[in-house]
């Protein structure tokens, strides 16, 4: 790639910030250069937030109608999935996945709530309850 | 202490750069990503991120910085903490002595990280040189400018459990050796690096993995939306922030370059032409990925393929002239 080739597309996924890149210059010699952004990276991100994005909305939609509990809202919010939030919590899937039915989460004692709390960055009494929507 | 903060590529090679820096010994990105024979090509289906399988263009993390320490000589001192207080307390003893440090972090949980970027990845590198009234003056080098970072967020981003936690790891060096002989320590590490990029004994790694997932892609089935999304996994690991563009081949290209400056060479300034080749032809891959994807009714899966196995072809001529070129030196 040369130096001129260096896509600039401002690319909203970098929120106004640059990376570095590797390019030629016009004597073939490779220089550091800043990139502002580039459209198929930038679809590429895009499309992996949407789907964290979409998966939080349908799991809010099932917290409303009382289907599962606010868990699981808060875990693809939180842009993870069973896997993930079960190494981040240390706790088996199986104990997860109980927990995301409403009365049992809502019975469920500090120790384990502050585990989820923890991993999430969140508060017990956030964990609890569906955020405004905005 | 005075430090001054460098934007990088990468963070690993970007971190051991400054680190091996500020030590006096001054050494660029590439060279310290080359030195470390840091590229690579890894498919690994059976370790699931997002749901998608690890697709990885370079060495494992830490990786960079032990390799490119060993070749060198250089001493670096690793520490891991079962106690996050004692890892925070060990942290300000050594920023107040005014020593550099490098520290592994969770990319989730770090603020000034922007909020589309914000994806659960454990191993993210980056330096502390200073403690302010705010908290922690940290130098990330994938950033333009140095941050202050809250202690209680930087605490978080280095306790964090799951996949390759960091455990509050920190590294300082400790020495480093009065000279160093450059062209034994380049030929010793292209020569690990066509070994793993021409010789893994699995089919998954290397060329050999390259032309893997090509045919990987010819066989993609699911919904269109379902491919779009694996497709799209791939080009994220190769060009999101941190590869330097083109899955980390831009950055060897210049390492290449730098390496045969040094030493004189012909072959390594060849070597070095035809390792952009194959990164512009890596670009011209993502560039394919945007263009079916955006298409929306359906993904031309064999002319992706076909691009993917352009890539190794390109790389297959890079590396055979360097192994070469090993055992001809």
């Amino acid at each position: 790639m040369r130096v001129d080739e260096v896509p600039q597309d401002n690319s909203s996924t970098y929120a106004g910030h640059k990376k570095l890149l590797y390019a030629r210059d016009v004597d073939g010699h490779y220089t550091p250069i800043q990139s502002s952004g580039w459209e198929p990276e930038a679809c590429a991100t895009q499309d992996a937030v949407a789907l964290y994005e979409s998966q939080a909305r349908e799991a809010r939609l099932a917290v409303e109608q009382g289907v599962k509990s606010p868990l699981y809202f808060h875990m693809y919010n939180c842009r993870m999935d069973l896997l993930l939030l079960s190494q981040l919590t240390g706790l088996w899937r199986w104990r997860i996945r109980r927990h995301f039915k409403p009365q049992i989460f809502a019975s469920l004692n500090n120790g384990v709530l502050m585990r989820y709390a923890v991993a999430m960055d969140k508060t017990p009494i956030e964990l609890q309850t569906l955020p405004d929507n905005s | 202490m005075t430090f001054t903060h460098q934007q990088a590529a990468h963070c690993e090679s970007g971190v051991i750069s400054a680190l091996l820096s500020q030590h006096g010994l001054a050494i660029s990105e590439p060279m310290a990503f080359g030195l470390a024979n840091a590229l690579a090509f890894a498919y690994i289906p059976i370790i699931k991120i997002g749901g998608q399988p690890l697709i990885a263009y370079r060495l494992p993390p830490k990786a960079i910085i032990k390799n490119v320490c060993k070749r060198l000589g250089v001493t670096v001192k690793f520490q891991k903490f079962n106690d996050p207080i004692r890892g925070a307390q060990v942290l300000d003893d050594l920023v107040e002595r005014g020593t550099l440090v490098g520290l592994q972090t969770s990319v989730y949980y770090l603020p000034y990280f922007p909020e589309q970027m914000r994806f659960h990845f454990n191993a993210h590198n980056l330096l502390i040189y200073g403690k302010g009234e705010r908290g922690y003056q940290v130098s990330d080098p994938i950033f333009e400018q140095p941050v202050e970072v809250a202690s209680r967020d930087l605490n978080k981003a280095r306790f964090v459990r799951g996949p390759l936690a960091p455990k509050g790891l920190l590294y300082r060096i400790e020495s480093v050796p009065e000279t160093i002989d450059y062209p034994k320590a380049i030929r010793a590490a292209i020569s690990k690096n066509v070994k793993v990029m021409t010789g893994a004994p699995l089919p998954v790694i290397g060329i050999k993995g390259v032309r893997y997932l090509a045919g990987k892609i010819d066989k993609l089935s699911g919904s269109v939306k379902q491919q779009r999304l694996y497709l799209g996994h791939i080009v994220r690991m190769q060009e999101e922030i941190g590869t330097g563009g083109a899955g980390f081949r831009f950055i060897y290209a210049s390492f290449l370059q730098e390496a045969a400056e040094l030493l004189q060479d012909d072959t390594l300034a060849q070597a070095s032409a035809a390792m952009t080749d194959a990164g512009d032809y890596w670009r011209e891959f993502a560039l394919l990925v945007a263009r079916e994807c955006k298409r929306g009714d359906s993904i031309n899966r064999a002319l992706l393929a076909d691009a993917l196995r352009g890539c190794a072809d390109r790389e297959a001529v890079v590396w055979q002239s360097l192994k070469a070129w090993c055992k001809a030196g």
